[in-house]
């Protein structure tokens, strides 16, 4: 027998459950104990870019909005740069946190974000990914939480030449990624857990 | 690293009613991590208030404390490759001793206690430790099948050095006799899996006249090293 491998396993999920506000974003339940909900606000001041407002609704597969969702983005700046402490590649914009974190509307389970549109950031091979904002949904229901992006459809050379888009085996599912145009500025994404518009999930 | 699929909870599990109509049908999109997964914010200890991590009081009242078994909860924050994670957010979330939420769509008849809010938090140290106090919380009856019971359990969500890394999942108690019988807990694909889930009593960490203690490790997805070298210490 050779040594082992000890690496360790990763803590195994459990379902966020219908309480999961009361932990991440207790203000908004009434729970005053920290003040502002974290993620609230991405951004703390002037940001470089154009500002743009993301909503949508995650549905499950009957067509009804889920109300007690936990929906987190996480994106690069307009530059193309990550407020991370792992972001080497420069100085990401100092007002904008990239990352938003929004319980849905306690009646229609919308979801809102203010935010930037996001620059494009490399694969590790260089080639330029196109413009996309990387989600994480929990709810009662999920057993580990479903990562997917939304892509812009106004950015059709970009997603065009997009490393992951192009290299979707099913091309018909690609629009489930794209945040349509509502507006100047104004974007929606709407989430199909299951169903003919069932979302891409991410296995990343 | 990857995640491991087959170790994890699938999507579809019936016995867990909620997930027929919320588990996607069609296979993930696997692909390598890019820096959109391997990067995360950075949360700094100076933004936690200093009852951040004390549910006994950070709901109570001045000179007044939640009701129910008083309990130590620490451990670590580490990777797969059995390194701490520093500067990791830790929330966590949990029912009152009597197994009530402060939630307004709860419907259990159990009482609100007026001094327990149920949340918390706590950012991980250098060593990728962290703890907190609360209260052990009550099991309590959901509408599931017609008689289930959750067993004691904290809810966990946890915000490591990457996107990719988040994970939520719940701490049970060492001997709790509902941990075989929950349909939640029967997601796990194991013995082994229940287990890593199971915070055992730790004598050593009790503080005498005060407060038991349990202890909880939590293990986030590995990273490929070289993201992460020069990484800014003391977050
Ligand atoms: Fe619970």
């Amino acid at each position: 027998m050779p040594q082992s491998l000890e690496y360790l396993k990763e803590s195994p999920s459990q379902t966020a459950g219908p309480y999961v506000h009361i932990g991440c974003t207790p203000s908004f339940c009434g729970i005053d104990v920290y003040g502002e909900d974290l993620g609230k606000s991405m951004k703390t001041g002037p940001v470089t870019g154009q500002e743009i407002t993301i909503r949508g609704t995650v549905f499950d597969g009957t067509g009804t909005p889920l109300r007690d969702a936990l929906i987190e983005i996480w994106q690069a700046d307009a530059a193309g740069l990550y407020a991370s402490a792992n972001e080497t590649r420069g100085q990401a914009d100092p007002n904008f946190t990239g990352w938003g974190r929004s319980p849905g509307h306690m009646e229609t389970g919308e979801f809102v974000f203010e935010t930037v549109k996001p620059g494009r950031v490399p694969m590790p091979d260089g080639r330029l990914q196109a413009p996309h904002i990387s989600f994480w949904i929990v709810a009662r229901g999920i057993n580990i939480g479903l990562q997917t992006r939304a892509y812009f459809e106004d950015e059709a050379d970009a997603n065009a030449e997009d490393p992951i888009l192009t290299r979707i085996e099913h091309q018909v599912r690609v629009p489930t990624l794209l945040a349509k145009k509502t507006g100047e500025g104004e974007y929606r994404f709407d989430v199909h857990l299951q169903g003919p518009n069932e979302t891409i999930f991410f296995d990343v | 690293m990857p995640r491991d699929r087959k170790w994890q909870p699938d999507a579809l599990t019936p016995w867990y009613k909620t997930s027929v109509k919320r588990s996607p049908q069609a296979a993930l999109l696997s692909f390598p991590s890019t820096l959109s997964e391997e990067t995360s914010p950075v949360f700094g200890h100076g933004m936690l208030g200093p009852l951040d991590s004390d549910l006994i009081q950070n709901f109570a009242q001045p000179g007044e404390s939640a009701i129910g078994p008083r309990i130590v909860v620490h451990g670590r924050v580490l990777d797969e490759t059995g390194r701490g994670v520093p500067g990791a957010l830790v929330e966590v979330w949990q029912a009152n001793a009597g197994g009530r939420y402060r939630h307004k769509k709860e419907g259990y008849i159990a009482p609100l206690d007026p001094n327990f809010g149920g949340c918390g938090r706590v950012i991980t140290d250098e060593t990728g430790a962290y703890e907190f106090r609360t209260i052990q919380p009550g099991p309590y009856p959901w509408p599931n099948g017609v008689n289930d019971w959750r067993p004691a359990h904290i809810h966990f969500s946890v915000f490591g050095h990457g996107f990719a890394q988040r994970l939520i999942t719940q701490m049970y108690f060492e001997g709790d006799p509902l941990i075989p019988l929950c349909p939640i807990v029967n997601t796990l694909k194991s013995e082994e899996a229940i287990r890593a889930l199971t915070a055992p009593l730790d004598m050593h960490r009790t503080s005498p006249m005060d407060a038991r203690a349990y202890k909880f490790d939590i293990v986030l997805r590995g990273r490929r090293q070289s993201y992460f070298e020069n990484r800014k210490e003391g977050l």
